[in-house]
């Protein structure tokens, strides 16, 4: 099966006054197509630079990464990124902000007419249609987050990078995008690869939970397959042994084998 | 209606009582003999001033109108010219590193120079009253405008130039969706204070320069010692810079995020 986004020997180190500090080293990692992959570790393990260095925000020191057998040499619309704090520009409207990147995208080969469709099928996507013509201020946290969803899907990306898309959220909004997100992923059959700090996500929406030791240099210690049948509901789960046993796996390999030195 | 009183008692009462203690306080002075006059008495002097403040008898005596008029027109070009300059310049400098470095030690030194200062460099190079002013006003407000556009673009969120990379915006989409927006109320800020800056320097530029114009109305009513019309025009440009300072205000507002 072709490799959607492979990654080989990815070594990460930044200059710093005391000298060179490794932040990952050997990451090796293969991506298939439709997979949906998570990020899980401590904080400061390096999860949001894997990310980054996908999405071509960083370069790596060391190693070769991939992106649909061409070299990532820098940021592309082949790879939609989420940002954790929803990166809106507060002075465009939620149209206008996904209408940039669909413009960036489509702009030399469609008409204005099929340009406006694009985005108001975006945001119809993520649920948002009555808002488009809201600024971000005037929208709630989870409505940001949504149109932060839609901006990076409208420009139908090879891969959707999320960096702790919910983490700035309450629990019961989490809980709703997740499910949206779970919704809206079966629909475009999306690649994704997202990087979260919270076990349940994890186990609710990955095919594989990429499980990450603690840093500096750090690397992949463990990768885990989530082989529960789709689509998943989080009720049914709730009383699932195997769920409960990835679960544990999961908590096993962050409390146990990567437990935190107390700080 | 005691909602009504409620308010009333909170925004007009408090400054119509310091209004009310300020004219007191300058009668009692005036009353203390000497040569100021009282609060009435410019009172009737700027009724008769502004029943006609458009009438042009010499190049040297015209309305208070015709002087209020020449001095927004020497601020308003000298204003208009050093934001032309400045915006752009602040722009660049905000952007690129090795510019800021290369300006930095020049504009922190000449920063802190008086604008008057500047005044015989103009004479000499213009030859004339009228530019050696707009020179002055030209010099004193250029620098808020530089120093804070900079500033906006240097600030400007990581974030959002992030977005910028991931969605591979040009350089002008860069500037026209994300630069120039995040930088417009540091702009506004910078605006605001240059035209405070230009507007307190021109009276004191136009005493030396003369022509017509509020600041040489002053010496010249000085010079006849007609102190009420000095003292109306201490309140004409104190008023006028306070509505150019709401204007900009209101501006502002509209531009906040």
């Amino acid at each position: 099966m072709k490799k959607y986004v492979q990654i080989e020997n990815v070594q990460m180190s930044f200059e710093t006054k005391q000298g060179t500090f490794v932040a990952l080293k050997d990451i090796d990692l293969k991506i298939d197509p439709g997979e949906f992959i998570t990020l899980i570790g401590h904080s400061g393990c390096g999860k949001s630079t894997l990310l980054n260095l996908i999405a071509g925000l960083l370069m790596p020191t060391d190693g070769i990464m991939l992106c649909a057998d061409r070299e990532i040499a820098g940021p592309g619309p082949d790879r939609g990124v989420v940002f954790q704090n929803h990166s809106l520009l507060p002075w465009l409207t939620c149209f206008e902000n996904v209408h940039l990147a669909v413009e960036r995208v489509f702009g030399n080969t469609e008409s204005k007419a099929q340009l406006a469709q694009r985005t108001q099928e975006a945001l119809a996507l993520v649920h948002l249609s009555h808002a488009e013509h809201k600024y971000p201020h005037e929208i709630s946290g989870g409505m940001k987050q949504r149109v932060g969803i839609a901006r990076a899907l409208s420009m139908q990306p090879k891969v959707l990078l999320m960096d702790e898309p919910f983490g700035a959220l309450d629990a019961l909004t989490r809980a709703h995008l997740q499910d949206e997100l779970m919704k809206i992923v079966a629909a475009t059959k999306s690649t994704v690869v997202m990087v979260t700090h919270d076990v349940d996500e994890a186990v609710l929406l990955s095919d594989r939970i990429v499980m990450m030791t603690n840093g500096p240099a750090a690397t992949i210690g463990e990768i885990l397959t989530v082989d529960l049948p789709k689509p998943r509901n989080r009720l049914a789960l709730a009383n699932d042994a195997h769920y409960h046993s990835l679960r544990g796996a999961v908590l096993e390999f962050l409390y146990q084998k990567q437990a935190k030195k107390a700080a | 209606m005691i909602r009504i009183k409620k308010h009333l008692a909170e925004h007009w009462v408090p400054p119509l009582i310091g209004i009310a203690l300020f004219l007191f306080l300058w009668s009692l002075l005036a009353q203390g003999g000497g040569a100021l006059p009282g609060p009435l008495k410019t009172w009737d002097s700027a009724v008769v001033l502004f029943s006609d403040p458009f009438y042009q008898k010499t190049p040297n005596d015209q309305g208070i109108g015709w002087n209020i008029l020449y001095s927004l027109g020497r601020v308003g070009i000298g204003f208009g010219l050093a934001a032309l300059i400045g915006i752009p310049l602040g722009f660049m400098i905000g952007r690129f590193g090795f510019l800021d470095k290369m300006t930095s030690p020049i504009v922190s030194m000449l920063r802190p120079v008086s604008p008057l200062a500047w005044l015989p460099i103009g004479l000499l190079v213009f030859k004339a009253a009228d530019p050696a002013a707009i020179w002055v006003i030209f010099i004193s407000s250029i620098w808020p405008m530089i120093i804070n556009t900079a500033m906006g673009v240097r600030q400007l969120p990581q974030d959002y130039l992030n977005v910028a990379r991931v969605l591979n915006l040009s350089e002008w989409k860069i500037f026209t969706k994300i630069l120039f927006p995040a930088t417009l109320p540091y702009m506004l800020t910078g605006i605001r204070l240059a035209i405070g800056t230009a507007w307190l320097v021109i009276v004191a530029a136009e005493m030396l320069t003369g022509g017509v114009g509020i600041g040489f109305w002053v010496w010249d009513e000085w010079n006849n010692l007609n102190v009420e019309h000095i003292i109306i025009a201490i309140f004409v440009v104190g008023i006028i810079g306070l509505l150019l300072e709401m204007m900009l205000v209101q501006i502002a507002k509209r531009f906040s995020y």
